[in-house]
């Protein structure tokens, strides 16, 4: 069966809402190349614009935890659920340990979540490449909430504000000095921001020195105002009032047309970073180019040529007898 | 040990180690089991500042490290107390009888998984785990089956069971009290350690909190009404078994034991009520000497906190008494009869090292429950040294041993530096929380494992001196699957013959005492009188205590 | 790039003892599979279902509880009846001889006996998964 790239077959079955079908596309487009391209362009069009939750924040947290409680809510409010759960690849062997189902427990035979584990596969931000995709897929499938958990480390608390509409950034007390410790960067892409373990000691004092330093940030009047939650994911406290925060922020991006703005920016980042991937490798694929750029490496090893002259002589060669 | 050093000493320690250095040494890993190096030789110098009051004393003296008691095995014999169960409450009965007809002094229970995870015979998550790797227990009927023709006031049992402790122990309390025994008559132990759940053993059933409060209750209603009995027994076999060091099974043990201590504390209790109740249970693995100094730095240690920083006044509160299980996970399926032999030293070394009780396991455990056979011969195993080898004759023979006494204070400082690791982290409950201890066993057994395969660590029959297309012929033993079918219609039976109204009463209780603050010991006994059945009485629990779930820890 | 193999570890039933399962987790991992890990507790309805969320080409099943015989076989049901038959089953614990024979003769691919070392059992799934990389 792992040889059958019958795209057509398994999107057919897909469309009638075979779980097989549709985790077998993810592997696909999880693997890239063109059998992903063709999958992404029939299903694409059929995705209904599913509201995307994104989790992230220190290893330890208790993400996996937060994102058990409020998928469980979240079904018994009769949402159809999407969760991606990223984990960090190994540098050194390429595999990985995948273990956010551990926390999943109950949610493994409720058919109305569909729950998939992605490594994240040298993507340096930390989160999938193709994370968008997946996304897209599940949204396709007839998720309409997609939860997007990271792994938190790296960049990747950055590279969530592009995959989804709501960022909920969970912290813990013990966080080490809490907001100062925070990476630059959190502080501006969360939406929500959740005070895990709220029996800790300094869950208060903590939640408090974080609404104090959100308040300073010049917010604009009528501008969302990120809310600080105390909750414990492990005694099922706060989750409905996170719950709550994540419908109030989707209801203020719609009023002010912020929803569709995102919508189409994050679509054109999506459009641009495949245009410059493709780009480069069309270069790099070609063998021909790229023994051509080796030969003149030489002269600027040799420090005759810049290399800023070299690429101007490439270009030239490019557009004017590649005709790239 | 004499201060001054006789003359000429360093200079031939000197030659011995020029000596030394110029021959050749073999290609092996010179290090125990847990990786921990060991020197060629010990002397004199490797424990100059040793004391014999301070750090050994006299057998039955502060602090203790000869041994717990004044005369050990000239007194009497540790108990050979041989763990088992399987398949319905009479065919452990008849192993039992068996047994004790073979001159085993203790009873040692083993449950199935249903009544370990608090799940009935006839519960959906049952199926397929009923009397399999122990015996089905689902209400006071099958404990009265399970003991038939045993007196209860005359022997001590030690119940292998965790999460649901406080009613397998209700369920034998009654069933001694049906006999006509007396629970202030009735002696034996319930592992009732969850916090090595947590870590270890992985047989939950309710978050840390609430687990923590039933074994307070216990504690408390133990030391008022059933006096002989042991509350916990606070173990370090299962850390072993899933892959720690031995400094590790030292440490996180203490470190569990000093969690009770204080949350007995905490909930009220004067700690020389409940202390000197506490035991222990500790893994008797491969390396020989490091087991030795393993369970003398045990007790050395456990003294010294329980006195200093505890204030226990009453000298039983510092003891360490402690059962002892060879290390199953040494056991091969390969040549099954090198089991034997493995489990002769490991016994061996658990009494040079001063165990009240051991069990010894039997060779054929990698494939199957223990036969008749295999049993016998494990039973025998402790026999032997007891009757046989002498070195029952003098009480902890090794003390003075340089090498033992050396390795006996290297380990107490390792397990003191963990001890301050689990401090910053805040205790047992918040260091379970954050993974610590789970993390450092995974870790230990990861390397193990790789070292086996690099052949750094050698497991005969295994990685060396295999033998090519081996056939195992020894008799196992096989459990019917007619049992669960048995025990299914037998648990449903105790349900229909009962008095429902008044079991229906009793199990109403069960949310409201657990709300509250009253001794739940109290109420759970008078569901067990009433032929309540471990699930109901779990599922009342289950309600407001809710159920763990498992971190993520590699 | 070659294909990622894709494993799912999984604990059925009441049994709680992981160290195993850990440890060929890692191995796994270290031979650049990419591995999920079910946690403890697992019936057959939540393996088979996250086998088939996960799109893996490996079961991996570990018990030590006995109850091997209810749970291969219902967990291959349940692919089965999912449509995902060709998920390789593997399996390790503590089985004994006679059973290992049924087990394989019902389709599970290979029980680990204890003592494998984790090379083989890397061997085994890469050999598995190699023609239809």
């Amino acid at each position: 069966m792992r040889n059958d790239i019958d795209i057509a077959k398994l999107i057919g079955d897909f469309t009638r809402g075979s779980v097989a079908a549709a985790a077998r596309l993810i592997t696909i487009v999880e693997d890239g190349g063109a059998a992903a391209e063709t999958v992404m362009d029939a299903v694409f069009p059929l995705a209904k614009g599913a509201y995307r939750v994104g989790f992230t924040g220190p290893p330890g947290a208790g993400k996996s935890s937060l994102v058990y409680a409020l998928a469980r809510l979240f079904r018994r409010k009769g949402r159809e659920l999407g969760i991606i759960a990223v984990d960090p690849t190994s540098p050194f062997s390429g595999g990985a340990l995948l273990g956010d189902r551990i926390r999943m427990q109950n949610l493994a035979d409720d058919p109305g979540v569909f729950v998939r584990s992605l490594a994240s596969r040298g993507s340096l931000g930390g989160i999938s490449n193709c994370t968008d995709e997946v996304a897209d897929l599940l949204d396709a499938f007839g998720k309409n909430l997609v939860f997007i958990e990271t792994v938190g480390v790296g960049q990747s608390e950055l590279e969530i504000a592009e995959k989804a509409h709501t960022v909920v950034v969970i912290l813990v007390p013990e966080s080490g000095d809490g907001v100062q410790a925070m990476k630059a960067g959190l502080m501006e892409i969360g939406d929500i921001f959740v005070m895990n373990k709220a029996d800790h000691p300094d869950a208060i004092g903590a939640a408090r020195v974080l609404e104090d330093t959100l308040r300073i940030k010049d917010i604009p009047p009528g501008s969302w105002m990120p809310p600080v939650v105390l909750a414990s994911a492990l005694k099922g406290e706060g989750i409905e009032e996170i719950a709550a925060r994540i419908e109030e922020h989707r209801r203020h991006l719609e009023g002010c047309g912020l929803l569709e703005a995102k919508r189409r920016r994050v679509l054109h980042s999506r459009v641009r970073d495949a245009l410059m991937d493709r780009m480069e490798r069309r270069i790099w694929d070609n063998s021909d180019i790229r023994s051509m750029i080796e030969s003149k490496m030489e002269e600027v090893y040799a420090g005759r040529v810049s290399p800023s002259r070299l690429v101007r002589e490439l270009e030239e060669y490019f557009t004017g007898t590649l005709k790239l | 040990m004499k201060k001054k050093k006789a003359a000429g000493i360093d200079e031939a320690k000197e030659r011995w180690e020029r000596a030394f250095a110029g021959e050749p040494v073999q290609e092996i890993d010179f290090t125990t089991v847990s990786a921990e190096p060991v020197e060629p030789l010990y002397t004199g110098d490797d424990v100059a500042a040793f004391d014999y009051m301070r750090d050994l004393g006299f057998p039955g003296d502060y602090p203790f490290t000869r041994g717990v008691y004044p005369t050990m095995y000239r007194g009497r014999f540790w108990t050979m107390r041989q763990f088992s169960g399987f398949g319905t409450p009479r065919d452990t009965n008849g192993r039992y009888h068996y047994l004790l007809d073979h001159g085993q002094t203790g009873l040692s229970v083993a449950f199935d998984m249903p009544t370990i995870m608090g799940y009935d015979s006839d519960h959906p998550r049952a199926e397929g785990e009923v009397g399999r790797c122990g015996v089905a227990i689902d209400s006071l009927r099958d404990m009265e089956i399970l003991f038939d023709g045993i007196d209860l006031s005359k022997i001590t049992t030690s119940m292998t069971i965790n999460a649901p402790a406080s009613i397998l122990l209700a369920f034998y309390l009654c069933a001694g009290e049906k006999k006509g025994a007396r629970f202030d008559q009735m002696g034996g132990t319930i592992q009732n350690d969850i916090l090595k759940e947590y870590i270890a053993q992985k047989s939950w059933i309710f978050p840390p909190e609430p687990s923590m409060r039933l074994i307070t209750d216990i504690l408390a209603f133990c030391a008022d009404h059933v006096p002989k009995w042991n509350t916990i027994s606070i173990s370090g076999y299962h850390i072993r078994e899933a892959g720690s060091t031995a400094v590790q099974e030292l440490a996180f043990t203490l470190a569990d034991g000093f969690a009770y201590v204080e949350a007995g504390i905490a909930a009220g209790l004067d700690v020389d009520v409940f202390a000197p109740r506490l035991s222990f249970f500790f893994n008797a693995h491969l390396d020989f000497f490091e087991e030795i100094a393993k369970y003398r730095a045990a007790r050395r240690i456990w003294a010294k906190r329980m006195r200093e920083k505890y204030g226990a006044k009453d000298p039983r509160s510092w003891l360490c008494r402690f059962h002892t299980q060879t290390a199953g996970c040494t056991l091969t399926a390969q040549q099954p009869e090198n089991n034997i032999v493995r489990t002769a030293f490991q016994g061996l070394s658990a009494v040079l090292g001063g165990t009240q009780s051991l069990h010894t396991n039997s060779m054929d455990e990698t494939l199957a429950l223990p036969s008749e056979k295999a049993v016998r011969i494990a039973l025998r195993t402790q026999q032997l040294i007891a009757h046989e080898t002498g070195v029952i004759n003098t009480i902890d023979p090794l003390a003075g041993s340089y090498f033992v006494e050396a390795k006996t204070r290297e380990m107490e400082e390792q397990a003191e530096a963990y001890f301050r690791k689990v401090d910053e982290l805040g205790g047992v409950v918040k260091a379970i929380e954050a993974g610590f201890f789970q993390r450092e066993i995974g870790r230990s057994a990861y390397e193990y494992q790789k070292a086996v395969e690099r052949e750094k660590k050698i497991v005969v029959g295994v990685n060396r001196f295999q033998i090519e297309g081996e056939k195992i012929e020894i008799p196992i033993l096989k459990i019917d699957p007619e049992v669960e079918i048995e025990q299914r219609n037998a648990v449903r039976k105790v349900r229909a013959d009962r008095d429902n109204d008044k079991a229906a009463r009793e199990l109403a209780r069960l949310p409201e005492a657990a709300r509250g603050g009253d001794n739940l010991m109290k109420v759970i006994l008078d569901c067990a009188r009433c032929y309540c059945t471990e699930g109901e009485i779990i599922d009342g629990l289950k309600g407001v205590f809710g159920e763990y779930q498992e971190p993520a820890v590699f | 790039m070659a294909r990622k193999i894709r494993v799912l570890i999984a604990k059925p039933g009441l049994d709680g003892h992981d160290r195993g399962a850990k440890v060929v987790a890692n191995a796994l991992r270290d031979a650049g599979m990419e591995v999920i890990y079910t946690g403890l507790h697992q019936t057959p309805e939540m393996i088979a279902e996250s086998a088939i969320q996960e799109d893996v080409d490996v079961v991996g099943m570990s018990i030590l509880s006995g109850a091997h015989m209810t749970m291969f076989p219902r967990v291959m049901e349940l692919l089965k009846q999912k449509g995902a038959a060709y998920i390789k089953i593997v399996g390790g614990g503590i089985v004994p001889e006679e059973d290992v024979g049924k087990l394989e003769a019902l389709g599970v691919a290979k029980v680990f006996g204890p003592g494998t070392d984790t090379r083989n059992i890397v061997d085994f799934i890469e050999k598995s998964c190699a023609h239809t990389a």
